[in-house]
């Protein structure tokens, strides 16, 4: 397929055709076609196949794979090992930071070597608090802000020196993601604070979960105002919802959630919940296409990685393009993109 | 005091006037601070100001103050320490998604900030917290900083 994102495995150097782009991620959203990223959950074990296992399912459906930092708090394989494994295959991944576990010396020295082992984006959050995960006793370390983490690392790859001004002979050459959640108070500061995470260096921008679709068209109208469409690539967050039950229990008990209750009927009126979650899920899909700014999806569909194939086929969103995924290198994916 | 802290964040005006007026005393007497000593000076001063912020603000005196770009409510209330707005997870009560019982303290910020002549300065990216100011009296840095314009610097 001559729309296949080429093969640039784990590397810097990014494509012919886009030489200032870092990974295939940047590339696509560079090129503007409409991106497609998944969350691959990190597993509770020390065995790389696991890793493998996770990454298998979503190959050739999306442009790249956001390996979360202890989701929710809970205790996990890192993130940065999970993201080293996978490039080492060719996969493209974003690495997640969360200021919540590491203070500044050892976030600085793990961007450092992240980038090292070949990893060219790197997502920075400030995270959930650790009550909320499985650890509650840790401390929580919240040295950095989302913010000011972003701001480190630019300085670190631009300005190539640490935050304390000392010099680096090489500084990391990554794509700089941020979060946003345009769905929760107060929504009239959203947008501005997108701005000021785009200043502090975010080039692109994963949200939480979208289910309210006005609600997100007025954060990108806000953007737009603000000027912001032109400076960053925004991929809301999309994902199958479960069941109603499921549902009631997600908004009530992950923060930053929003579901309203017309989703949450939807499901309740469904003879079959789970198709009809994933049905809202491609509808969803569909109808941001068609939003001025809105340059891809990041979908989060944890407990359900095997349904987001056919979710990606569904929608349309990638057309008649297939992102790379390892094996292409040897046989093309033509059987399963076009299933 | 929680009440106390939420009607200061509802009233900034107040706060940054007072502040605006009282800042060039404090800076006009720089030059007696510097004859006391640091030592003494932030004994003092450093009293007073912990005292009157802590009852106003919750103050947590972080020794760096930015109260007056965020509404006159303390960001080192917020138990992320968020400098630069609301995390994600802010509930749609507008609460806590660590301390339900709170209010989050960036939209009190966001509500405060508006009400501020210098509203936007709430804008501007905050640099990470110097935990070695931690206790120290941002009053007299601000003095301190006022009165060589010419030193340029992060946090000094
Ligand atoms: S909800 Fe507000 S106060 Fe609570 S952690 Fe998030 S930003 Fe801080």
């Amino acid at each position: 397929m001559s729309s296949a994102t080429p093969p640039t495995p784990g590397t810097h150097d990014g494509s012919a055709a886009l030489p200032e782009a870092r990974g295939r991620l940047e590339q696509v959203l560079r090129a503007g076609n409409f991106a497609i990223t998944t969350e691959i959950a990190p597993p509770d074990s020390a065995n790389p196949q696991d890793v493998y296992d996770r990454a298998a399912v979503f190959q050739g459906f999306v442009d790249s794979m956001n390996a979360t930092d202890g989701s929710g708090a809970n205790c996990h394989m890192s993130s940065s090992a999970m993201c080293a494994l996978l490039s080492r295959r060719g996969y493209e991944t974003v690495m997640q930071i969360s200021c919540r576990d590491r203070n500044r010396i050892a976030i600085q020295g793990d961007v450092l070597g992240a980038s090292a082992l070949g990893i060219n984006n790197i997502l920075c959050l400030t995270g959930d608090g650790v009550q909320a995960g499985d650890h509650p006793q840790a401390k929580p370390v919240f040295d950095l802000d989302s913010m000011s983490l972003l701001e480190t690392i630019t300085g670190l790859r631009d300005k190539h020196q640490f935050l304390s001004g000392r010099p680096l002979s090489q500084g990391p050459n990554v794509f700089l993601g941020a979060a946003e959640n345009p769905f929760v108070p107060p929504f009239n500061l959203r947008a501005m604070r997108l701005a000021k995470k785009v200043a502090a260096g975010a080039q692109f921008i994963q949200t939480q979960y979208c289910f309210d679709l006005p609600r997100l068209r007025n954060f990108m109208h806000q953007c737009r105002d603000l000027g912001l469409l032109e400076k960053c690539f925004i991929l809301p967050g999309v994902g199958p919802l479960a069941s109603a039950r499921a549902a009631r229990w997600m908004r009530q008990n992950v923060p930053g959630v929003h579901i309203p209750d017309a989703i949450i009927e939807r499901l309740d009126g469904a003879h079959d919940q789970k198709a009809e979650g994933r049905n809202i899920c491609i509808e969803m899909i569909q109808a941001l296409q068609e939003v001025e700014g809105v340059s891809g999806v990041h979908i989060m569909a944890h407990r359900q990685e095997s349904s987001v194939p056919a979710i990606v086929q569904a929608s349309g969103a990638l057309s008649d393009r297939t992102p790379w995924a390892p094996e292409m290198e040897t046989e093309p994916l033509a059987s399963t993109a076009t299933a | 005091m929680y009440s106390v802290r939420l009607w200061a964040a509802r009233h900034p005006r107040i706060f940054e006037v007072a502040y605006n007026a009282f800042h060039p005393v404090l800076t006009r007497l720089q030059p007696v601070w510097k004859a006391m000593g640091e030592e003494r000076s932030e004994k003092v001063v450093g009293k007073v100001e912990q005292l009157s912020k802590e009852l106003l603000f919750d103050c947590k005196m972080c020794g760096q103050c930015i109260l007056s770009s965020t509404g006159m409510s303390c960001s080192m209330n917020c138990p992320k320490s968020m400098r630069n707005g609301p995390c994600g997870g802010v509930m749609q009560n507008g609460h806590c998604e660590v301390k339900p019982e709170m209010r989050c303290v960036w939209l009190e910020a966001w509500e405060g900030s508006q009400k501020m002549r210098q509203s936007d300065l709430i804008q501007v990216v905050q640099t990470p917290v110097d935990h070695r100011l931690k206790g120290s009296s941002s009053w007299l840095r601000e003095a301190r900083r006022a009165s060589q314009p010419q030193q340029e610097g992060r946090h000094e």
